[in-house]
């Protein structure tokens, strides 16, 4: 069984397909917890978690805090709408207060693309779980969606998988091409030009698709991304009507991809724009299981940070 | 009081020289230069064998943060570090607080660099009234009280029609305006350069065509309205292309790149090094490419630090947050200097573009050892080696994306006027 020794998990740029692997395996563990009646292991307690979300999340916060409750860890909650620009407290003096306090494992969400870097050098001692950073990264998004292809179809080696949405800012986006690569899927990008990023294609086993059609014709797995009328509104595309005609997933098109495909999202979905509402809530979305296995996945990483040793 | 410099390899491009000559000093001035040279009764005598012996080293471009914002830098410190790294003459940027618009701005840091400094200071005025981009700044006083180019650098002058008429204006009043090419709107939140590095690792990027773009508007300004134009610190391939296009139409143009726009990639940037976050942004390997062909062929006639102190503060940051620009006075030499090891330029085309270019694009009589010259001189041993520490940069603020690396080549002497200000480490 390979070993974690990484203090953090920032990227899953930074991890081996052996990492992934024990991440993703233990998660499976993790998962016959939350079905027990009481769904409480004492693993992380005496530990405490902080949850630095410097940008609003319902879902990943949620998630995280669960995944620590059911390890016995002490979580705390931390929500602050003002990253650390020029009024307020700066990002290294949160960290160091917060070390202050001693906190075994930080979970932060930022805005910017790498703060978890320079937290973490901030930190010695401390592990940081990156919740999200800017339009890098979410290292436990691509876990569990990884996690929920893999509960689908036993494997993830040999998976055609289209990702169609704004590329451009997805962290979403970014950690399942680091980590689907690493586990041998083919992972096929659309959307308008104008939310492809230059040299996409050489960020991993990555195919860059003219059109929608082509990357979810045959595939395995159509994972759609948000559109945010408020960032991609103003010059990356006309309007949501003409988005959800060129790049949105429906019921005809759907019928593209494998008979048996699996539809997924990161959430939250913007129904009638990036999916129709037929295909949320049809017989393909697993969008929900996502969600669950997002608990499991969590706790696996804190696990693993901490150390990853059983009582 | 005289001095001789005896021994010494002699590079001197504004007479074609390099020779082992021997350069008498007196009253300021070059007296002589020949063989075997002796010193008059009381002269100081500099044994320079096995140096170079240049005209002083003259950068153009040079934000030294005073007034107002001398927590990063001041005269003193920035002008010293200017001595240290062989120059002899800096230009400096008007984005002081306030901005150098006035009569009683250049006239403080004249004053102050004559009083207190180690070095000429030049300062360079703004194009508009406060760097405001609105209206156009009083270039004629500007001139008058010292300043030699004026430049909103920092800042584009975003208006077509008010770059044309600074042209225009400065033309009549005999300053050359240096223009920084960059068209906001492309830059938008970008904080590197754009291409797979900022794909990769998630951050905003500002495409190449973003300087490209105001790089080519200027130039064309500068042609219709017969103008000389100098473009600051080029990074990019567009624009070495369309800078070496107009110098084939003839158009008044010059311009500089930036030691670290031929040293280095947006590769620095892995890891979020906000050392290497500067505008315009470090470039691709193309970029590198183009820019040293640029040196070579003499489509680029100076190069210029661009040096830009920042507080630790404003860069032990996250890198959205951290503010843009590097210090390179206590660099700018040895990275150079690899440009000769490597057989891209000969000792006098680089003395050329760090000494004698300068001098001549803003018309400062210097940058040369003829006779009668003012005795600025840079002593240089090319086989110096060493290591940028932090703590030993005279710079009060140390961002450097050099910090720990190994260099070759040191300014081992440092003369003003005949005047021994820096004598080697």
């Amino acid at each position: 069984m390979a070993e974690f020794r990484h203090k953090d998990i920032i990227a899953l740029r930074d991890l081996t397909k052996e990492e992934i692997e024990l991440l993703l395996s233990t998660a499976e563990s993790m998962r016959e917890i939350n079905n027990r009646d009481i769904k409480k292991v004492p693993t992380l307690r005496g530990k405490t978690i902080i949850n630095l979300f410097y940008e609003a999340s319902t879902r990943t916060r949620t998630s995280f805090e669960i995944a620590g409750k059911r390890l016995s860890a002490d979580t705390v909650n931390i929500t602050t709408s003002s990253s650390s620009t020029t009024k307020g407290e700066t990002l290294a003096d949160t960290a160091l207060n917060l070390l202050a306090m001693k906190p075994d494992i930080i979970v932060m969400r930022h805005s910017v693309s790498g703060s978890h870097y320079f937290l973490s050098g901030k930190m010695p001692g401390c592990s940081i779980i990156n919740a999200g950073d800017g339009t890098h990264e979410h290292p436990s998004q691509g876990l569990l969606d990884m996690l929920t292809m893999k509960d689908r179809f036993g494997r993830l080696d040999g998976l055609k998988v289209a990702i169609v949405g704004d590329i451009t800012h997805s962290r979403v986006a970014r950690s399942n091409i680091q980590g689907l690569t690493k586990l041998g899927s083919q992972v096929f990008l659309a959307g308008p030009p104008t939310m492809m990023p230059p040299g996409a294609e050489r960020l991993g086993n990555v195919t860059v698709c003219d059109t929608m059609k082509e990357a979810i014709q045959d595939a395995d797995v159509v994972m759609m991304l948000r559109i945010q009328q408020e960032r991609q509104g103003k010059t990356l595309m006309p309007n949501a009507r003409e988005y959800s005609r060129y790049f949105g997933l429906n019921a005809q098109n759907l019928k593209l991809a494998k008979p048996d495909a699996m539809v997924m999202h990161p959430g939250p979905i913007n129904r009638g724009v990036e999916m129709s509402s037929y295909v949320v809530d049809g017989p393909q979305s697993h969008i929900l299981k996502q969600v669950e296995n997002g608990v499991a996945v969590r706790m696996s990483m804190l696990y693993h940070v901490c150390g990853g040793e059983l009582e | 009081m005289s001095l001789l410099i005896k021994g010494g390899r002699v590079i001197d491009p504004s007479q074609n020289i390099d020779d082992a000559l021997d350069v008498l000093v007196e009253n300021g001035c070059v007296k002589e230069i020949g063989k075997g040279l002796t010193a008059p009764a009381g002269a100081d005598v500099i044994d320079a064998a096995g140096r170079i012996v240049t005209p002083g080293l003259i950068d153009m471009h040079v934000h030294l943060r005073d007034p107002g914002l001398e927590y990063k830098e001041d005269i003193i410190s920035g002008t010293r570090a200017a001595a240290l790294g062989g120059f002899t003459s800096i230009v400096c940027m008007p984005n002081t607080k306030p901005v150098i618009d006035n009569k009683a701005i250049a006239a403080y840091i004249i004053n102050k660099a004559k009083q207190e400094g180690y070095c000429n200071v030049f300062p360079v005025g703004s194009i508009t009234y406060g760097m405001s981009g609105d209206r156009l700044s009083e270039m004629g006083e500007l001139r008058e009280s010292g300043c030699v180019a004026v430049s909103d650098d920092g800042r584009p002058v975003a208006n077509a029609e008010l770059m044309r008429r600074a042209l225009e204006y400065a033309r009549g009043m005999g300053i050359l305006v240096i223009t920084h090419a960059e068209e906001l709107s492309l830059v938008g939140e970008g904080v590197m350069n754009e291409g797979f590095t900022s794909t990769e690792i998630g951050l905003k990027g500002i495409p190449r065509i973003a300087e490209d773009i105001a790089t080519a508007r200027d130039v064309m300004l500068a042609e219709y309205t017969n103008s000389p134009i100098h473009i600051a610190h080029v990074s990019t391939s567009g624009s070495v292309d369309i800078i070496r296009l107009a110098k084939s139409r003839g158009v008044k143009v010059t311009c500089e790149t930036a030691p670290h726009y031929f040293t280095l990639t947006d590769d620095a940037v892995r890891g979020y090094n906000t050392n290497a976050k500067m505008n315009p942004p470090l470039r691709e390997a193309d970029d590198v490419a183009a820019i040293k062909a640029g040196l070579k062929d003499g489509t680029i006639d100076c190069i210029a630090t661009d040096h830009a102190p920042h507080h630790l503060d404003e860069k032990d940051v996250e890198f959205n947050v951290a503010l843009n620009g590097i210090i390179g006075l206590e660099t700018s030499l040895p990275l150079s200097l690899k440009l000769v090891e490597d057989g891209l330029l000969t000792l006098n085309q680089l003395v050329e573009k760090m000494s004698y270019n300068p001098s001549n694009i803003i018309g400062l009589k210097r940058g040369s050892l003829a006779v009668g010259s003012i005795a600025d001189i840079t002593l240089i041993d090319l086989a110096a080696q060493w290591t940028v520490a932090a703590d030993a940069l005279a710079s009060k603020s140390k961002n450097s994306p050099f910090l720990g690396w190994k260099m070759k080549g040191a300014a081992t002497g440092t003369i003003l006027a005949g005047k021994v200000i820096h004598a080697g480490k």
